[in-house]
């Protein structure tokens, strides 16, 4: 049966197909989707877990149980969940084990464009990169064939445009793969380091074995050219060679580590000039280098930034197909939606000029003109400690206009931590945690403090006021962010006080279906063209909302797109808004 | 087998995704090869989308190299010019929805809407549609099936039968909105008539 999938649901059919067992992920953008399709397979069990240190411990834990297991994560998270992955090369596994990285070259929803790749290398694990959604799909079962055959994790690495690009898919049926028996093993998987120093050079000896299957593989293949170039490449980047070089042969991996040496070097007799085309990292080009052999990849096309094809095209030719020039256009950056409870939340920190550090999630755009409300934003759960560490270089006086601001999700996920060394050490900086019951960014998936599982079954829900108060926090409180007055009063005290203190900012993502239901209930607003006080006032523009435009001067509140929030008429000077 | 190249884009929900799904999907179903590219994510939340489709007998890139795309169809003015540099220099084919959204950034005085929209895709190709689509599906029955229209205007130029379309669109749109959008998609196959 051929099915149009994008590339994260043929991981999910394709690993559902290949009876895993236990999958478990933390929702990071191009990744997410994968773990919402493997939800749905009432075989799996799937969960989301706090954070992918956590995801990666509970799918590892499965595996050396015996069963088929599966964690996915984006590029990112496997910097969180390095310390396991690390290990359990060394300890092995039973159960076929595969690690799916979404990587996001050109960084369309990421702080970096970090190669995976390197990961692979580095853990000294088997590395997978498929080219398109049927070879997801084909490959992620090989993964766990090669997983379960060398008892090793397999890391499989997808980029945006493999996880967001949809493509025609033949697709099969789920085959049961039994769980192994399990029998304790201290000397495998406990990594005691007498244990450790064993296991390493086991892990060597996998690794050689390893090479001699890459050569093997029909993961790996040579394609016969015309002429005497040869590209080297695997993963999108094979794409892109494919229509740009029509004549080359071509050396398209899907194993990639270990390098497969001899099926290189009998590529490399047919050919009298290697190229290797390749995005970001120049992880092959150094493989052949290493090797001793000639081949250019890095000295002409770029490092930074995602591949496109007439990239690859201007990079070695220099030329372009052509095409009209470019036109203008104007800045349109995402920003927060109308109704968003965060918006209340950032009007007033730009109101009371606090130095704000920032997380990852949908309220990084309160960095953004018009709040421009955030002073630093390094990754998940950072917030918390970059507050700390100002409050230690610049004072308690400096501290009275600090806060670290962070949704729940990523509270959950890494900022617990950074909370309770705020306590354990004495500070009194404030966190204000935007507790919107989603992790919305990547478009609202459950998470501990919502009470809802992957699944979508009810479970106990981590009270976030109570976990404060358990490590210690004396001052926390609650606020309505619709409620600017209280919210701008209640964030100012909480500042200004001696101790650690807590705000949450208690207030539903717009786009939930709670929140739509609500916002049913009320009245959208209009601008009364008499009494606005157009250009020299902006008041409401200054919210950030995206239903409020100036249209010839006076303020107009698009009746599409208003849903009835009233956050602006708090911000009217002379009542325009009704 | 003929290829197209289709760029679909405008401001982050305004239906863009489930346009660019119907068309891959009748293109399966007619017997091509597809691959429909987008972002997810950031850029959702109000910011310019866009959608790579490319059709035909067996497709590679996922991207639309410069100089290829056939068909930009665009679901706001401004957001047309951003792209234009994609399509190809022969006789391309451009479809606006005649609709303005004005971002933040201008009502706060960082940037400027552009000007002369008209003019400058005239200047590219003499295969401009300006459509006024909100309002014409706001007539049918419901503006949010304006892509539903423009997704009509575009299959007049395409090689797939009616029914595969309507076949298509049934099987993705909500059981209550069928035959609004089954009717907005006529319109739109027959605007040109």
């Amino acid at each position: 049966m051929k099915i149009l999938l994008s590339g994260n649901e043929a991981v999910a059919r394709g690993a559902w197909e290949a009876g895993v067992k236990v999958a478990s992920a933390y929702p990071g953008t191009p990744s997410t989707e994968i773990l919402e399709n493997l939800a749905k397979y009432p075989e799996i069990d799937a969960e989301w877990s706090p954070n992918e240190k956590v995801a990666f411990e509970v799918a590892l834990g499965s595996a050396i149980a015996g069963a088929r297991s599966m964690v996915s994560m984006k590029h990112v998270g496997l910097n969180v969940a390095a310390d396991p992955f690390f290990s359990s090369a060394y300890t092995g596994v039973k159960g076929g084990f595969v690690i799916v990285s979404c990587d996001d070259p050109g960084m369309h929803s990421s702080q970096n464009e970090q190669d995976n790749r390197r990961y692979a290398k580095f853990a000294k694990v088997p590395l997978i990169e498929p080219s398109n959604a049927q070879e997801v799909h084909d490959f992620i079962k090989f993964a766990f064939e090669i997983s379960e055959k060398f008892e090793i994790p397999v890391l499989f690495r997808m980029t945006t445009r493999i996880s967001h690009t949809k493509g025609v898919v033949e697709v099969g049926e789920r085959k049961e793969v039994p769980v192994k028996d399990y029998t304790k093993n201290p000397q495998q998987f406990i990594i005691l380091p007498a244990h450790a120093r064993v296991r390493h050079k086991v892990l060597e000896e996998k690794l050689i074995n390893l090479r001699e299957f890459s050569n093997k593989t029909e993961l790996n293949r040579i394609e016969k050219g015309k002429n005497s170039l040869g590209i080297v490449t695997s993963g999108i980047s094979y794409n892109y060679a494919r229509e740009v070089f029509p004549g080359a042969w071509i050396l398209k991996l899907g194993m990639s580590f270990p390098f497969p040496e001899d099926l290189f070097k009998e590529f490399y007799k047919n050919v009298k000039e290697v190229i290797v085309v390749e995005e970001n990292e120049p992880f092959l080009e150094e493989e052949i280098k290493i090797m001793g052999y000639k081949a250019e990849g890095k000295k002409y096309i770029p490092l930074c930034d995602e591949l496109t094809p007439e990239i690859v095209r201007k990079s070695f030719n220099n030329e372009e197909l052509p095409h009209p020039e470019p036109i203008k256009s104007v800045k349109r950056p995402p920003q927060l939606c109308p109704g968003c409870p965060h918006t209340g939340v950032f009007y007033s920190l730009a109101k009371l000029k606090a130095t704000v550090t920032g997380d990852i999630g949908c309220y990084t755009l309160g960095a953004l003109p018009p709040h421009n409300a955030m002073d630093t934003c390094i990754c998940m759960g950072a917030s918390i400690g970059n507050a700390f560490g100002f409050e230690k270089a610049r004072g308690k006086d400096f501290s009275r206009r600090l806060v670290a601001v962070i949704g729940d999700s990523t509270f959950l996920h890494s900022g617990i931590t950074g909370l309770i060394d705020i306590v354990y050490n004495k500070g009194n900086t404030t966190v204000i945690i935007l507790d919107n019951r989603t992790t919305a960014m990547t478009g609202h998936q459950d998470h501990p403090g919502t009470g809802i599982t992957a699944k979508g079954e009810r479970t106990r829900e981590v009270d976030l006021a109570q976990l404060a108060k358990a490590v210690g926090v004396e001052e926390v409180y609650e606020v309505d962010p619709y409620n600017l007055k209280e919210t701008l009063k209640t964030i100012k005290k909480a500042m200004e006080g001696e101790n650690p203190s807590v705000v949450i900012s208690k207030g539903p993502c717009a786009l939930l279906k709670e929140s739509r239901e609500k916002f049913k209930t009320k009245e959208k607003k209009r601008v009364n063209d008499e009494k606005c006080l157009g250009e020299k006032c902006k008041a409401c523009i200054r919210l950030g909302c995206p239903a409020i435009s100036m249209i010839e001067g006076k303020a107009y509140i698009s009746p599409l797109l208003c849903v009835g929030c009233d956050v602006c008429t708090q911000v009217c000077p002379v009542e325009a808004i009704e | 087998m003929k290829e197209f190249n289709i760029i679909i884009c405008g401001v982050g929900g305004q239906g863009i995704l489930l346009a660019s799904e119907i068309l891959a999907l009748t293109a399966m179903e007619s017997g091509f090869d597809v691959k429909k590219s987008e972002v997810h994510g950031m850029s959702q939340r109000g910011g310019s989308v866009i959608s790579h489709i490319r059709i035909g007998e067996k497709v590679y890139s996922p991207l639309i190299e410069k100089g290829r795309c056939d068909f930009l169809i665009s679901f706001e003015k401004a957001e047309t010019l951003r792209w234009v540099h994609y399509l190809k220099k022969d006789n391309p084919v451009i479809i606006v929805n005649d609709f303005k959204i004005i971002p933040p950034f201008v009502s706060l005085g960082l940037d400027q809407y552009p000007q002369n929209i008209e003019e400058n895709l005239k200047n590219i190709t003499k295969n401009v549609y300006f459509v006024p689509a909100i309002e014409i599906a706001q007539k049918i029955g419901e503006s949010r099936s304006a892509n539903i229209l423009m997704l009509g205007l575009l299959s007049r130029f395409l090689p797939f039968e009616e029914k595969t379309w309507e076949k298509v669109i049934k099987e993705n749109v909500p059981a209550y909105t069928l035959d609004v959008n089954l009717k907005t998609f006529k319109e739109g196959r027959t605007l040109l008539d």
